[in-house]
């Protein structure tokens, strides 16, 4: 992430229709690019401009959804344009967040079952697991090393969506360093719910249980997406992730599992978290230096 | 009171408005995918624009009611039927308690939307009663209607006051062909499509597939090319492929270059494929009302012709609440 350029050219802007503003602040994926990214959506949703109905980051672009009867597209383009010109002098570099940490079953069988199911025509090694491949493509020994890789370094939710609260995550690590596997051939239609999957260099969480093409690895163990909104971690939304949080898997046996099911149907399970406040320049200058201090505030929580 | 649900039809769902604000979270807007349609019915039964209707999908469902209570059909066209018997669509039914209501064959188009005197009254969940089923929220127990169930309706509004007129004039009532023209605006990823592609994209005739649903729809046609490049960290392999981003509700993305799928009220919130154009905001009740097989050609406009139609569309909503003596 070092040789990486900390500024950005300037973003692109162009209409989504008579109700979008795009704002592609980089074709390609990196961390400050996200970070400008939030760093826009934060300012403009301070801005509170009457007729701004709904600002979406995402991983290396932002959508904004306004209506232009309440608020004309060109005036919404130049506020978006002086918002992203005063970070070139007032760049945020810090990010009020917290650091949550995920348990996950990795190797489960929920996702066996499914992957068996999409072999032939969807996968690109139909003989063999998604781990398997993913640990083939990116030159490591064995499934468990990808595993290692995968849970002990953190990952930053990049973006929520797709479906409901569904996190992409993006691994806080030199680019040299990212796992990147190709999604399935074509999609599945069907995913478990709570599926830890992979695709190009992000990972995600599926929230729901549905069509999906990423690699398969594991099950989270407790939910991210509660409309019920039952358990106190979702007592003010029913959707848990946010842009801008810091995941760290923890690898969780089959007994684990079972006994954090039993927390969730008594409704005692909390997520394990603590607030940080997240450096760009120091995630930049020594990324797992400075993991190891984001993750230093989950001990003892 | 409430109406009782026998035969459930294909996909009869409970939509109003529209649930905003929480895009950035991946919760779609959901709400009526004819808007002007079901806002026409609210208007019939003496509704705001913003009470709850039934969205029903080609197959309607079998519905009694058990209380007196006013009722209208608008949309695709369709038989409507009261205990048996042929009544007018696009026009205020009483209904006596025990009264049901069914629907012969659609005759075209696709959705067709039941509303009644103070609205279908499931709880609000985020400013809406939508149902947004992938994500179980909303509507009715966040799901399409079964058999049996007991969905809840409203005091009317106003004490019960109806407008004057009880039908909607002709004029008033969209067409339902099995060709039409959509307004596009190009823009978003357009410039990584060759001149070949978006020329395909704009002159050439596209078919509306089965694979239509709330969703999106997915048409089939001559396909696009585009600009062969080295992909950007992240974006994933195929030329079609961007880093995931946020979709425009009505976006056009391409995957692979072969089949446009058009995003529409419960579209996924983003992904990696690119768009290359947004259908414009007064054209998706038009695109709402496409059955598979409808011959569609795109025709590029500008913003300032997109938000002219927007006003357009406006006025004549406008009009048509205007000529019941309604008030929206």
């Amino acid at each position: 992430m070092t040789t990486e350029a900390a500024v950005l050219p300037g973003a692109r802007y162009t209409w989504g229709g008579d109700e979008f503003l795009f704002v592609e602040v980089s074709e390609a994926m990196s961390l400050p690019a996200n970070f400008k990214v939030m760093s826009i959506a934060r300012r403009l949703s301070a801005a509170s401009l009457p007729g701004i109905v709904d600002i979406c980051p995402a991983n290396a672009s932002l959508l904004v959804r306004f209506d232009p009867d309440l608020l004309p597209p060109k005036q919404l383009e130049t506020a978006v344009r002086e918002i992203e010109r005063d970070l070139i002098s007032h760049q945020e570099r810090a990010l009020e967040t917290r650091i949550i940490e995920v348990p996950v079953w990795y190797e489960d069988p929920f996702t066996a079952e499914v992957a068996q199911r999409f072999r032939e025509g969807f996968h690109q090694e139909p003989g063999g697991s998604d781990i398997d491949y993913a640990a083939k493509v990116n030159h490591l020994k064995d499934a468990a090393e990808f595993i290692q890789r995968h849970h002990e370094q953190p990952w930053l939710v990049s973006m929520v969506g797709f479906v409901a609260g569904l996190p992409f995550l993006f691994q806080l690590v030199d680019r040299d360093k990212q796992l990147e596997v190709p999604k399935y051939l074509s999609p599945r239609t069907d995913t478990p719910k709570l599926t830890v999957g992979h695709g190009g260099c992000f990972g995600c969480i599926y929230s729901v249980r549905g069509a999906g093409g990423y690699q398969m690895f594991g099950v989270a163990a407790a939910p991210i997406f509660d409309p019920a909104q039952e358990l106190a971690d979702f007592k003010d939304f029913m959707v848990f992730f946010r842009p801008g949080d810091i995941v760290k898997f923890k690898p969780v046996t089959e007994t684990e599992y079972n006994a954090i099911q039993a927390e969730i149907a008594a409704g005692t399970f909390r997520y394990r978290q603590a607030p940080v406040i997240f450096e760009l320049s120091k995630a930049l200058a020594d990324p797992e230096g400075y993991n190891r201090e984001l993750m230093e505030a989950l001990d003892g929580i | 009171m409430a109406f009782e649900i026998g035969n459930p039809g294909l996909a009869t769902t409970v939509q109003d408005q529209g649930r905003t604000g929480h895009y950035n979270v991946g919760i779609p807007q959901s709400g009526s995918m004819d808007q002007y349609s079901a806002e026409l019915g609210n208007a019939l039964v003496g509704n705001t624009a913003r009470e709850a209707v039934l969205e029903c999908t080609y197959l309607g469902p079998v519905v009694t009611t058990d209380s007196d209570t006013v009722v209208a059909v608008t949309g695709a066209p369709v038989e409507v039927k009261v205990n048996g018997e042929a009544r007018p669509q696009w026009s205020r039914l009483l209904l006596k308690a025990g009264d049901q209501l069914s629907f012969g064959v659609i005759q075209g188009g696709t959705r067709y939307y039941i509303a009644v005197q103070g609205g279908i009254d499931v709880p609000e969940v985020l400013g809406s009663r939508s149902t947004y089923s992938l994500g179980g929220i909303g509507g009715f127990k966040g799901r399409k209607l079964e058999a049996g169930d007991v969905v809840p309706v409203g005091a009317p509004l106003g004490g019960g006051k109806l407008p004057p007129a009880e039908t909607v004039p002709e004029e008033f009532r969209p067409i339902y062909a099995k060709e039409q023209e959509v307004r596009i605006v190009l823009g978003l990823y357009d410039h990584r499509l060759t001149d070949e592609g978006l020329a395909n994209l704009l002159n050439e005739e596209w078919k509306v597939t089965p694979v239509a649903d709330r969703m999106g729809l997915r048409y089939s046609g001559p396909g696009v090319k585009w600009e062969d490049r080295e992909q950007p960290f992240g974006a994933g392999s195929d030329p079609s492929n961007i880093v995931d981003a946020g979709y425009a509700v009505g976006s056009i993305q391409i995957p692979g270059g072969t089949q446009p799928i058009i995003l529409h009220r419960d579209a996924v919130s983003g992904g990696g494929y690119a768009m290359v154009g947004t259908v414009i905001s007064a054209d998706m009740d038009l695109v709402a009302r496409a059955a598979p097989g409808t011959a569609t050609r795109f025709v590029a406009v500008s913003l300032a012709d997109a938000l002219k139609a927007r006003r357009d569309l406006a006025e004549r909503r406008h009009k048509a609440w205007a000529a019941l003596g309604a008030n929206r």
